[in-house]
């Protein structure tokens, strides 16, 4: 078989069908089950316990299957007034745009295998922030076409909202980002990371703490999220946008909502954060060091996994409520998993890594390098997108005119200030470091 | 109180004058119809400043009696903010020509109140603006309230008034652009329950609108006269459903008051009590629906465990959470339950413990307060020209409290500030509730003291045809079953008359104005609910807002449905 011939098929597969994987598949998920978690645990309740499998409820986790079906068989209803081309069109426009976005974020330093460079990205752009931006402004194409088209007057004071606030921010998260533009000297997003090293001291946010504010509060109006989201507004305009919207269609905006999250998430932590660089660990520091570093990464999760079990065996001993049904034996069922995780990595990093020679197993050091990366990557998309919802159940919502004024008479001069604040700083305090 | 206002009355007016009485102490005056504007003009303007300018209009409200030849009746309360000093005036009109003069030149708050009674009556009056149905339905026919109206009597109507019926249309503006008109509600995220606001929007400002209400009119007063006063009791409780201990005490001290009983001194020390722990409820259900509407949603569960501190109280003092009926007319059923100090002393904790929390978020968070300050402002001269009283009116600064002004049970005793804002703008609407809520505390736990001071009185008046029995009597012995069978089955027997009283409810001055045939039943029981002349400020308020605002104020009058459509 050719390779040269399915190289490109490759290179583009797999950082798909990870980075698909994670946005998709396991974030959004996790994302929905933390929205109503963790605003849960915010307003001093407990949050979805009740739906289980055979008494299995994963925290709660097993709520979101239990959705999906719900949305999945209700109804699918479509106003007598709306534009039925349109209407139907909108959300899965919303929803590609918002998977769309993902295509050039980077997790992972490029990896040398069959003497070719795998990049772990989808589409290694060298615009690739150029790219971000020209999509996610589409993205306002869908929320107007859906409160257009559904053919009611609150639905379409959302589309107004939308449009505007969309407008109004994506210019301040365009400046936002010019300073560190400069300090990096590329707009490929692959080169960013790398630009920004494995030293915190040298990562975005320290080269431009105002870039990064402005980027972040710009990133919440471009993702409607509390505290701006007046185009849903629920007091007001009932649900905004989405208001005729039903069934799949709806789950439809609602997904979307969280893949810009994650995506937005995943944004920031590259352009400020690092990305995939993992915290004083350079990537050659990781290579030599592998096993070592291995076998910590085995020996911590081990420990958190003992400790797991031992929370599970407090519970089993002495329950704090019982449900009197099969939801009681449910620590029952992780208790082994648990112990048996725990014990085994122990063992992978306390027996057996230590006594391999790992000079014979030259992938090996690759591998972990990707697993850390990996790992830096995804915890920090996800201290983000914690941080989105975080932000949701503190703030109140601004009002219509304010998001205008706060975009267009704070935001956006700020911005402009920041483009020549980050470009000197970055100058002195990197010449310093050095 | 003296008779001064009525004197004075009677030397200007002898010949509107047909009938002065002070009976239970309301100076009353029953004046020709003619009359009414010559002497609202005098009361409002050249009455001498020692007796205090009536400058309040309190409640406009109607009566029936079908045996005499003016059958129909305009009851009118008026209150002086100087003197404190209250005044009523009744009107009596023929059927055939059931015709007053309108007074909204005089108080804007009879705007509604004449609505009101001409829905409920029939009585015309002349020269209002738009003198339409109110709380029944746009096509209903006859008037509910009138005693030949059959309280069986049920008509079909499903139709939705249409948007020009409010007078509301879209308009053209100079640029060409056209205004949008709106239906908000009736159900709609913001009126909590239903409610529904024809608004005409520019963009996103509030330029004209509309509220029209009565979705949820139960023909409470109606109700009323077909049950005997103890069995009033429950209606009362669903009129503000959120501090029901409120409403029900309010209405067995109207009876009392009416019927010239006095209760035991511990009676009074619980019904304050209650009473503080309804207000904390109330307080707490405005609050955090009020913040959700601002989109705060984590503070509504924060209010919500400080309620449910209360309903502990509730829950073990009556058996039942929501509408407790935990008054009898007379006192209580039943004398407090073991852990009950510990219980109310428990919300203290509760209240500090989760008030703290929303304070940190929330009022020095900067997005709440540009969205609150300066937001839908009063003036107290408009509150006063409105008629509001409660928390919204002291927002304004205009220092009533029905509490402190007229204290009933034993709040002359108690020590407790009056919480009074400065601006009258949304964010003092919410907070003088939040500092209310302290001073509740303050009062709760002074409460306590006068409980535990009259321990082992009884809590039940004990007054023959009138109050009942206790239960425990009324199983063993002959004449206390007879009495209860009677009470029960006749009603009590209160003497003829009327009586106006009112309280600090939560939204405001809460009042009841009976009137009693003698019979077992009420002639009249109307409700003066504090929200109806809140909501009648509403399109004034909010006008020239944006919709948001608008929805925050709106959010912040503690619109209950229950007692404002009774």
């Amino acid at each position: 078989m050719n390779l040269d011939a399915l190289w490109p098929l490759i290179q583009f597969l797999v950082p798909f069908l990870f980075m698909f994987g994670f946005v998709v598949a396991l974030m959004l998920p996790t994302m929905i089950f933390m929205e109503r978690k963790v605003s849960a645990y915010i307003q001093d309740r407990r949050g979805p316990n009740r739906a289980n499998i055979l008494g299995i409820r994963l925290f709660g986790m097993i709520h979101n299957v239990a959705d999906v079906i719900k949305l999945l068989v209700k109804e699918d209803l479509e106003p007598k007034a709306a534009d039925k081309t349109f209407f139907r069109f909108a959300p899965f426009l919303v929803m590609t745009i918002a998977i769309m976005t993902m295509a050039v974020i980077p997790f992972g330093e490029p990896i040398a295998i069959w003497g070719k460079a795998l990049h772990l990205q989808i589409a290694p752009l060298n615009a690739g922030i150029l790219y971000i931006f020209a999509i996610s402004s589409l993205s306002v194409y869908g929320i107007i076409l859906a409160g257009w088209s559904s053919g009611n007057k609150f639905s379409f004071l959302g589309a107004v909202r939308a449009s505007s606030q969309m407008i109004s921010y994506e210019v301040a998260l365009g400046l936002s980002v010019i300073g560190i533009l400069i300090a990096y000297g590329t707009t490929d997003l692959a080169e960013m990371v790398r630009a920004q090293g494995a030293n915190p001291l040298t990562w975005g946010v320290v080269l431009s703490p105002i870039g990064f504010l402005l980027f972040l509060t710009a990133m919440f109006a471009e993702t409607n999220r509390m505290p701006f989201d007046l185009p849903e507004g629920e007091s007001e305009l009932v649900a905004g946008f989405h208001l005729e919207y039903s069934s799949f269609k709806f789950a439809l905006f609602f997904m979307s909502e969280y893949v810009n999250m994650v995506v937005g998430a995943a944004v920031i932590s590259t352009l400020f954060f690092g990305g995939w660089q993992v915290p004083f660990l350079s990537t050659a520091m990781i290579k030599q060091n592998s096993a070592l570093i291995f076998s910590g990464m085995m020996i911590s999760g081990g420990v958190v996994l003992l400790l797991i079990s031992v929370s599970l065996i407090d519970a089993i001993r002495r329950p704090f409520f019982a449900w009197g049904d099969r939801r009681d034996h449910e620590p029952k069922v992780f208790l082994p998993l648990t112990l048996l995780g725990g014990v085994g990595l122990l063992w992978l990093g306390l027996g057996v890594i230590p006594s391999l020679d790992i000079a014979k197993y030259p992938w090996f050091p690759v591998v972990v390098v990707l697993l850390l990366q990996i790992t830096a990557f995804c915890a920090k998309t996800f201290f983000f997108s914690f941080f989105f919802i975080w932000v949701r159940w503190t703030l109140p919502r601004f009002r219509y005119d304010q998001v205008m004024q706060l975009g267009w008479k704070y935001m956006l001069p700020l911005g402009v200030a920041n483009i020549f604040l980050t470009f000197a700083f970055a100058r002195l305090w990197l010449g310093w470091l050095r | 109180m003296s008779r001064a206002v009525l004197e004075e009355l009677q030397r200007q007016f002898p010949q509107y004058i047909r009938e002065t009485h002070s009976h239970r102490g309301d100076d009353t005056a029953i004046i020709d119809a003619e009359g009414l504007i010559p002497m609202v003009t005098f009361l409002r303007e050249k009455i001498p400043p020692r007796l205090g300018r009536m400058n309040k209009l309190v409640d406009i409200c109607g009566n029936d009696y079908p045996e005499r030849p003016e059958r129909l009746e305009a009851i009118y309360h008026l209150m002086s903010t100087d003197t404190w000093k209250r005044l009523r005036l009744r009107v009596p009109v023929s059927a055939a020509e059931p015709k007053i003069p309108s007074l909204v030149e005089h108080y804007k708050t009879a705007n509604w109140y004449e609505r009101e009674t001409y829905d409920m009556f029939g009585i015309q009056f002349e020269g209002h603006p738009f003198l339409k149905r109110i709380l029944t339905h746009w096509k209903f026919e006859g008037h509910p309230l009138r005693k030949d109206y059959p309280k069986e009597k049920r008509q079909h109507l499903d139709e939705s008034a249409p948007i020009e019926w409010f007078g509301v249309k879209s308009h053209t503006k100079d640029d060409g652009t056209e205004t949008l008109v709106v239906n908000i509600g009736p159900s709609h995220p913001v009126t909590h329950g239903i409610m529904r606001l024809v608004a005409e929007l520019d963009g996103e400002m509030l330029v004209d609108g509309q509220v029209e209400i009565g979705y949820l009119h139960r023909c409470m007063e109606k109700e009323a006269e077909a049950h005997t006063w103890g069995l009033v009791m429950p209606y009362a409780d669903r009129l503000n459903y959120v501090s029901a201990p409120i409403n029900t005490q309010t209405y067995a001290m109207a009876v009392e008051k009416l019927a010239g009983i006095e209760v035991p001194e511990r009676t009074k020390w619980l019904r304050m009590i209650m009473a503080e722990i309804g207000r904390i409820m109330d307080h707490c259900t405005l609050l955090g629906p009020a913040l959700v509407d601002m989109g705060a949603l984590t503070n509504f569960w924060y209010f919500f465990k400080i309620r449910e501190a209360g309903y502990r109280v509730l829950d073990r003092f009556v058996g039942s959470r929501l509408t407790s009926t935990c008054d009898r007319i007379g006192g209580y059923a039943l004398d407090i339950y073991e852990g009950f100090e510990d219980d109310v002393r428990n919300i203290r904790g509760v209240v500090e413990k989760y008030l703290g929390d929303v304070e940190r978020l929330i009022t020095k968070n900067r997005v709440f307060l540009d969205r609150t300050v300066n937001v839908g402002r009063m003036t107290p001269e408009q509150a006063i020209a409105f008629g509001l009283s409660g928390p919204i009116a002291r927002a304004t600064g205009y220092d009533y409290d029905v509490r402190k002004q007229y204290p009933y049970n034993f709040y002359d005793q108690v020590d407790f500030s009056v919480v009074v804002g400065s601006a009258g703008d949304t964010f003092d609407r919410l907070m003088v509730r939040v500092y209310e809520m302290k001073q509740c505390l303050r009062i709760l736990e002074q409460g306590l003291k006068g409980l535990a001071k009259t321990k082992g009185q009884p809590v039940m008046a004990d007054v023959q045809d009138m109050t009942l029995p206790p239960l425990e009597d009324t199983y063993s012995k002959m004449e206390s079953m007879i009495r209860h069978f009677n009470i029960i089955y006749r009603g009590e027997r209160i003497p003829a008359g009327e009586a106006y009283l009112y309280t600090e409810g939560a939204n405001g001055e809460l009042g009841f104005y009976l009137v009693s045939d003698g019979g077992g039943k009420p002639h009249r029981c109307h409700v003066h609910p504090p929200c109806f002349s809140v909501m009648q400020t509403y399109t004034d308020i909010a006008k020239g807002s944006l919709l948001a605002d608008a929805v925050i104020v709106f959010s912040s009058y503690n619109i209950i449905a229950g007692e404002l459509e009774r």
